[in-house]
């Protein structure tokens, strides 16, 4: 995990609890129990959870300052961060043009990424599978707030018109069976072939690890951030934990 | 006339309680929902009483429901506001009215909606309440940041 490599380089140590489910809930034990424990233990607590609003009830039983390293279907706030920082390495990040792709509706790091930049005025452009939507309340709070979301079908409309292709994991859970995954899986993938015509700056995202969704021969093109981006996560992680113990 | 009659049918519905609450100025057709709110169910000890479609001269037709031997406290009675925002509860003793309150929606209600998420938090076994901040667009969980914006009453627990 980023976060403790974050951590050693800060000088600290980090005490994994391992995955939740194997841990507490196994042994019948509740998150708020676990939390208050390790309060104890640790001047902070990242949790990463299959529950959606775990960190927040986190945060209400633990003494120590919490970070969501992502909760279920809900959130990935601290990938937000080292998102934005990676776009902001190459653009200002005003009213930029964002296509998210991908599983939307339970890809956490999409819902993150869309909140926090609504807060720059950015359009989005989304392309998913059908029934992989951005979540029909998240989208409407995005309107809410004057965010121009524009849905596409087709992969080939978005590339000339963006300047980041944020490309998000399609789980192969999610389809009935592998014909299913695969057919929708070869529709989204980014290749050299398809990048023609794409603007000069525009740059690409996967927060990792890819399965089939970005050819590697894509990985020579300038266009390419990902590795940069995922690098990105240990200053970012590092500044985080820093900014919650101070 | 018309409000003589609204009254009359009133009294041949509903007696009058000597001790209790009455909730009036339900929305037509909500008498149901407020008594599923207040947790009665089939079981409840108390006298209960409901009219329902009631004629009524503000508000073309009303329900009633009057509760023996039982005074709401401030939070039950603003929980009624979420479906029915014109309520108006009276306490009763000894056959007076002896406190007359308008309901107020809240800002915050806890542990009297589900949280329709499945993958929630606030679903499974942990010691919390669930939770949701009441805004126009609806109730927006605290936890997972679902919002329910319609059939408030089928999520009551
Ligand atoms: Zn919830």
């Amino acid at each position: 995990m980023s976060f403790e490599s974050a951590m050693a380089r800060l000088g600290g140590t980090s005490l994994s609890v391992g995955s939740i489910e194997a841990c507490s809930i196994a042994k019948g034990e509740t998150l708020a129990d676990t939390v208050r424990v390790v309060s104890g233990y640790a001047d902070a607590i990242v949790i990463r959870h299959p529950k959606e609003g775990a960190a927040r009830l986190a945060a209400e039983f633990a003494t120590v300052p919490v970070i969501n390293a992502g909760d279920g279907a809900g959130q990935h706030p601290s990938q937000t961060l080292l998102d934005l920082y990676t776009i902001r390495q190459s653009m200002a990040i005003d009213k930029i043009d964002v296509a998210l792709i991908g599983d939307l509706r339970y890809g956490r790091t999409a819902h993150s990424l869309a909140s926090a930049l609504s807060l720059y005025n950015a359009r989005l452009h989304t392309l998913s599978p059908k029934g992989l939507e951005l979540p029909v309340t998240l989208a409407a709070e995005l309107c809410d707030k004057g965010m121009d979301i524009v849905e596409h079908d087709n992969i080939n409309e978005i590339i000339r018109d963006v300047d980041v292709l944020y490309v998000t994991r399609i789980q192969r859970e999610r389809f009935p069976d592998s014909a299913s995954y695969f057919n929708v899986a070869s529709n989204y993938r980014i290749t050299p072939e398809l990048l023609c015509g794409a603007r000069s700056h525009l740059i690409i995202l996967h927060p990792l690890p890819r399965i089939d969704e970005i050819d590697p021969r894509v990985d020579e093109l300038p266009y390419a951030r990902y590795f940069e981006q995922s690098r990105n996560g240990v200053p970012v992680r590092m500044a985080m934990l820093m900014e919650v113990m101070q | 006339m018309k409000n003589s009659d609204a009254a009359e049918n009133e009294g041949l519905l509903v007696r009058r309680i000597k001790n209790g609450t009455v909730i009036d100025h339900i929305d037509g057709g909500e008498a149901l929902n407020v008594v599923k709110i207040l947790g009665i169910t089939g079981t409840t000890h108390e006298a209960l009483s409901i009219a329902t479609n009631v004629p009524s001269r503000n508000m073309g037709c009303k329900d009633i429901v009057k509760l023996t031997n039982r005074e709401l406290s401030k939070e039950e009675v603003d929980r009624i506001a979420l479906i029915s925002p014109r309520a108006t509860i009276n306490i009763i003793r000894n056959y007076k009215v002896c406190e007359k309150k308008g309901v107020e929606i809240p800002k915050i209600i806890e542990g009297l909606v589900k949280c329709p998420n499945p993958g929630c938090i606030s679903n499974t076994n942990e010691p919390i309440r669930s939770k949701f901040e009441v805004l126009p667009k609806g109730l927006h969980c605290h936890y997972c940041d679902w919002v329910i914006t319609r059939d408030l009453t089928s999520h009551i627990i």
